[in-house]
């Protein structure tokens, strides 16, 4: 059966009134003058609540989440989300403040943000942070655009940022955004950066340069001192991408490592429900010497209490009409008390241990990009199965008919055919094994039934989809 | 606590395979390349003990049944059906990431699908993406696009744009640098003559927002017709309750539409998260930042929903990409496709009406106090600025003191507004709640 939208649903005048008119004086909308007002009313549906329901109802069960089962997505972080950080996000006292609330009728709330601040800062090794980007690309853009004031108010008109070929795309993205040339640093047969090259590409045109360490590969940068050591001889900067920091939080600092900026995912290590693609949260930490480009506003201690500070002459400015996201922010708060800094080393120990085992397990069957130990995520590559014109997107919808969300594929893009692996460290043992046993299990049937593979998934609400022929003929909203 | 399901067989049955006597063992290569800096001491808490320590944080904040709240200026109260947040809490919506495998995440792509055909509805435009961050950073995307769309430099923006959204456009645009040239207001909004002197054939954008900062009324459907014939694009910021009652950006012949979407069922948050809306014309779609779910069919016919158009984005393109978005603000966007859904095209309506009525009603309250006017004679929409014989900070204080928040103090922002506050209505305030305004006013102002 066709899945119906919510526009095909319902009858003209269906109606549900949540809040009952008042009394509108006679002849007053009658003062808008006619050009001001809309001619044409939009034409949302016409449902009952019960309606409403039972289709967003419908709609959530044919998707996949944490809660329903393991969802090993590579760079994604996807660890189980605690229920007291939802409970408290729902308590009016910090979801129904305005954000422009006097200072002395939001000190809770204020707190809140000061704490965490603090307690990123410590974590991380920074002076600062400001918790205002929306997200870890918006987190890279205010860095991005730090580094930019930084040589600036030095008269330095440098621009050009290095980023490695193993590097998320937002990183290049963010660098071209903030008006730098992208220039890519290739690895090394090791999978890190290859810092004989990185001498031969510094000079005094070098802004910077945006790593995430451990990579995407899921390997630690063991050079990553001589990497900024580099960087900073010639000038530069160095920015720290926070999305594979589970592997290191309570344990190790960016800070540190050498690095300037950093920004943090909070929607990924500090547990934060990932909403189907947002909103997150992404803070970003900067050494004492960047402190004055933070954005604004910044929350600050006085006398009389906390304030939102406004004034800051050398700031680069505002990334968001307010504060940030302060519900993901009192969600990580939540879970950064909860657990404490002990907590947080466990967290790190136990995603690097379950991302090895299952290395471990899988690495007779598939090839690894790279042998030996990984940190809390590593990649596979299906170019033993191509030999059986199996591909790693057979192999990862094949998945799906085990009941796994797939891993992360043909990422990143200096490995063939990737699969990209990050268990997290809130699976079970009993899961990873049965996961390992799934993709052991595919990778006979690659040899025995490949038409099994090209044809999954075999039980979901649809197929695969066509989305070549999606991008040809655009439907991009119902009428 | 921590959430770790390992038990200390499991944890030993794991080193085992891996041949290790214990975890630290792992980062041997880590803590080998790096000096150990000074960790954090802070101790975990059980879940009972620090909802009690977040009860005492939230109790700072007041109790928001007990505060009225006359403040608007970008984030807007509205009455949120219950329906919203349990749908939204859902596992399935909630737990969930960026739909990357299409075949599970047929819920969250059908509904972006929905999301982007309900701000078409509600700009009355032809495309729009899946979501941006808020509404300000969505305004910095569409000047952007403006400038890639057009290759001038010049953006002409109305001097009565939010002040905080001007902020974020020019912190976005800090490498283009784009000259951004203010569109002078006269008694509180912009004249379709100044644009027209100000207007060349180095403009890339006009920028106007309406109802405006003040909450006037800005002329944008005359505004769109000078601008028609010129081949600057045309943005135009919204804000979606009034679009119940006011022209669609579509109407007045916007190129490109955004707007804050927190009022479309998404709590105040003190300020997040919140949803960027985005709207453009067919024929600028490929210059569109941010995600954009499409129909796609299976090889039998059946047929579900992909993220389409994907080689304008960042994970494709890199360093070329229309924008460097990723996340966005999915379940903000599902909240408001679940909102418009169920107050519908009459519920919008009535909403919208009464929002005017009820702030209208406030603004008449208010200016019969001594010495209170209103500061411009513009039509309002739920806003209006209130000229007060003293200074507004005073009454900010002092209303606060008997538990209200009060209107805006301008002088916040523009300090010779420093006797002037900015006043909200939405269909929240209730008339007792207005009687207790009003005796504290009284009572301020001696």
């Amino acid at each position: 059966m066709k899945a119906l939208t919510i526009f095909e649903k319902g009858r003209p005048g269906r109606h549900t009134t949540y809040i009952a008119p008042r009394d509108i004086p006679e002849g007053l909308l009658e003062q808008l003058p006619n050009t001001s007002c809309r001619e044409k009313p939009p034409a949302f549906p016409e449902v009952t609540e019960g309606e409403v329901v039972r289709h967003y109802t419908n709609l959530a069960r044919k998707n996949w989440g944490v809660d329903v089962g393991f969802y090993p997505l590579g760079s994604c972080t996807m660890k189980y989300n605690p229920r007291l950080s939802e409970q408290i996000a729902g308590w009016p006292e910090f979801s129904a403040a305005h954000p422009l609330r006097p200072a002395r009728a939001a000190q809770g709330w204020l707190r809140v943000m000061y704490e965490t601040e603090r307690m990123l800062s410590h974590l991380c090794g920074m002076a600062r942070f400001t918790l205002q980007p929306a997200a870890g690309a918006q987190g890279e853009l205010c860095g991005m655009l730090m580094i930019r004031r930084y040589h600036a108010e030095r008269g330095d008109t440098r621009n050009t940022v290095i980023v490695p070929d193993s590097a998320h795309g937002t990183n290049p993205a963010t660098a071209a955004l903030a008006g730098f040339k992208v220039i890519t640093c290739p690895s090394g047969a090791n999978g890190l950066v290859d810092i004989k090259a990185l001498g031969k590409m510094v000079n005094d045109q070098t802004a910077g340069i945006m790593l995430t360490n451990p990579n995407t590969l899921g390997l630690f940068e063991r050079d990553i001192q001589e990497i900024c050591r580099i960087i900073h001889a010639a000038g530069g900067l160095a920015y720290y991408d926070g999305a594979n920091f589970n592997a290191l939080v309570g344990r190790f600092r960016p800070g540190d490592m050498g690095f300037d900026v950093v920004h943090l995912n909070l929607h990924k290590t500090f547990a934060t429900p990932h909403g189907g693609g947002g909103p997150g949260a992404g803070p970003v930490g900067v050494v004492a010497e960047l402190e004055p480009y933070l954005p604004v506003p910044l929350v600050k201690e006085t006398a009389e209490g906390f304030v939102l500070e406004e004034d800051r002459p050398h700031s680069i400015g505002r990334l968001n009409a307010f504060a940030g996201n302060a519900l993901i922010i009192l969600r990580a708060y939540v879970y950064l008390r909860l657990l404490g800094a002990d907590g947080l080393r466990e967290v790190s120990g136990a995603a690097v241990l379950a991302a090895n085992y299952l290395k471990q397990r899988l690495m007779g069957t598939y090839e690894a990009s790279h042998q030996g130990r990984c940190m809390h995520e590593f990649v596979l590559s299906a170019i033993r199965q191509k030999a059986f014109d199996i591909r790693a997107l057979d192999i990862a919808k094949r998945l799906i008919d085990y009941n796994f969300h797939p891993p992360t594929m043909y990422f990143p893009l200096t490995v063939p055919e990737a699969l990209m692996i990050e268990p997290t460290e809130t699976e079970d043992l009993e899961t990873l094994d049965a996961f390992a046993d799934a993709l052991i299990a595919i990778a006979k049937e690659a040899e025995t039934d490949p038409e099994l593979l090209h044809g999954a998934p075999h039980n979901t609400s649809v197929g695969r989809l066509d989305e070549v022929e999606a991008g040809r003929k655009l439907n991009l909203r119902w009428k | 606590m921590n959430f770790l399901p390992h038990t200390k067989e499991d944890i030993a049955h794991m080193l085992g395979e891996l041949d290790l006597p214990d975890i630290d063992r792992l980062f041997d290569e880590v803590r080998a390349a790096l000096p150990q800096g000074e960790m954090p001491t802070l101790a975990g808490a059980s879940e009972f003990e620090l909802r009690h320590h977040l009860w005492d944080m939230a109790r700072l904040n007041g109790r928001p049944d007990q505060t009225p709240c006359f403040r608007g200026a970008g984030a807007y109260e509205h009455y949120i059906p219950a329906a919203v947040p349990q749908l939204i809490s859902q596992s399935g919506f909630f737990t969930s990431y960026t739909p990357y495998q299409a075949e599970l995440s047929q819920g969250t792509l059908q509904a972006m699908y929905e999301f982007q055909t309900m701000v078409c509805e509600l700009m009355g435009m032809e495309v729009a993406n899946a979501s941006m961050y808020d509404g300000a950073s969505a305004l910095a995307e569409a000047a952007l696009m403006a400038l890639r769309i057009t290759h001038k430099p010049r953006l002409l923006v109305a001097e009565t744009l939010h002040p905080h959204w001007l902020q974020v456009l020019q912190t976005y645009t800090a490498n283009v640098q784009p000259e951004i040239v203010l569109l002078p207001a006269t008694d509180g909004v912009i004249r379709t003559e100044t644009l027209a002197g100000l207007l060349n054939d180095q403009t890339a954008a006009v920028v106007m927002q309406n109802p405006n900062c003040f909450g006037l009324l800005e002329p944008i459907r005359e505004i769109g017709g000078k601008l028609e014939s010129h081949p600057a694009l045309y943005i135009v910021c919204a804000y979606p309750t009034a679009l119940g009652l006011l022209t669609s950006p579509g109407e007045a012949k916007a190129d490109i539409a955004v707007g804050e979407g927190q009022p479309l069922g998404i709590p105040l948050s003190f300020g997040g998260p919140y949803l960027g809306l985005f709207a453009t014309k067919l024929e600028h779609l490929r210059q569109m930042p941010g995600r954009i779910a499409g129909v796609a069919y299976d090889k039998q016919g059946r047929q579900g929903y992909v993220m389409t158009l994907q080689a304008r984005e960042q994970h494709i393109r890199r360093e070329r990409a229309t924008s460097n978005i990723c996340s966005n603000q999915a379940l903000c966007a599902l909240a408001a496709t679940v909102y418009l859904s169920l107050i519908g095209p009459a519920g919008f309506k009535s909403i919208a009406e009464q929002n005017f009525a009820i702030a209208h009603r406030l603004a008449e309250r208010l200016t019969s106090l001594p010495g209170c006017s209103l500061a411009f004679k513009q039509p309002f929409f739920n806003e209006f600025v209130l000229n007060l014989p003293v200074g507004a900070d005073e009454i900010e204080r002092e209303l606060w003191d008997d538990g209200i928040i009060s209107g805006l103090p301008l002088g916040r922002w523009w300090p010779e507004r420093k006797n002037q506050m900015l006043f909200c209505a939405t269909e929240l305030i209730t008339g007792p709640s207005v009687n207790r305004l009003i005796a504290a006013m009284e009572e301020a102002l001696g």
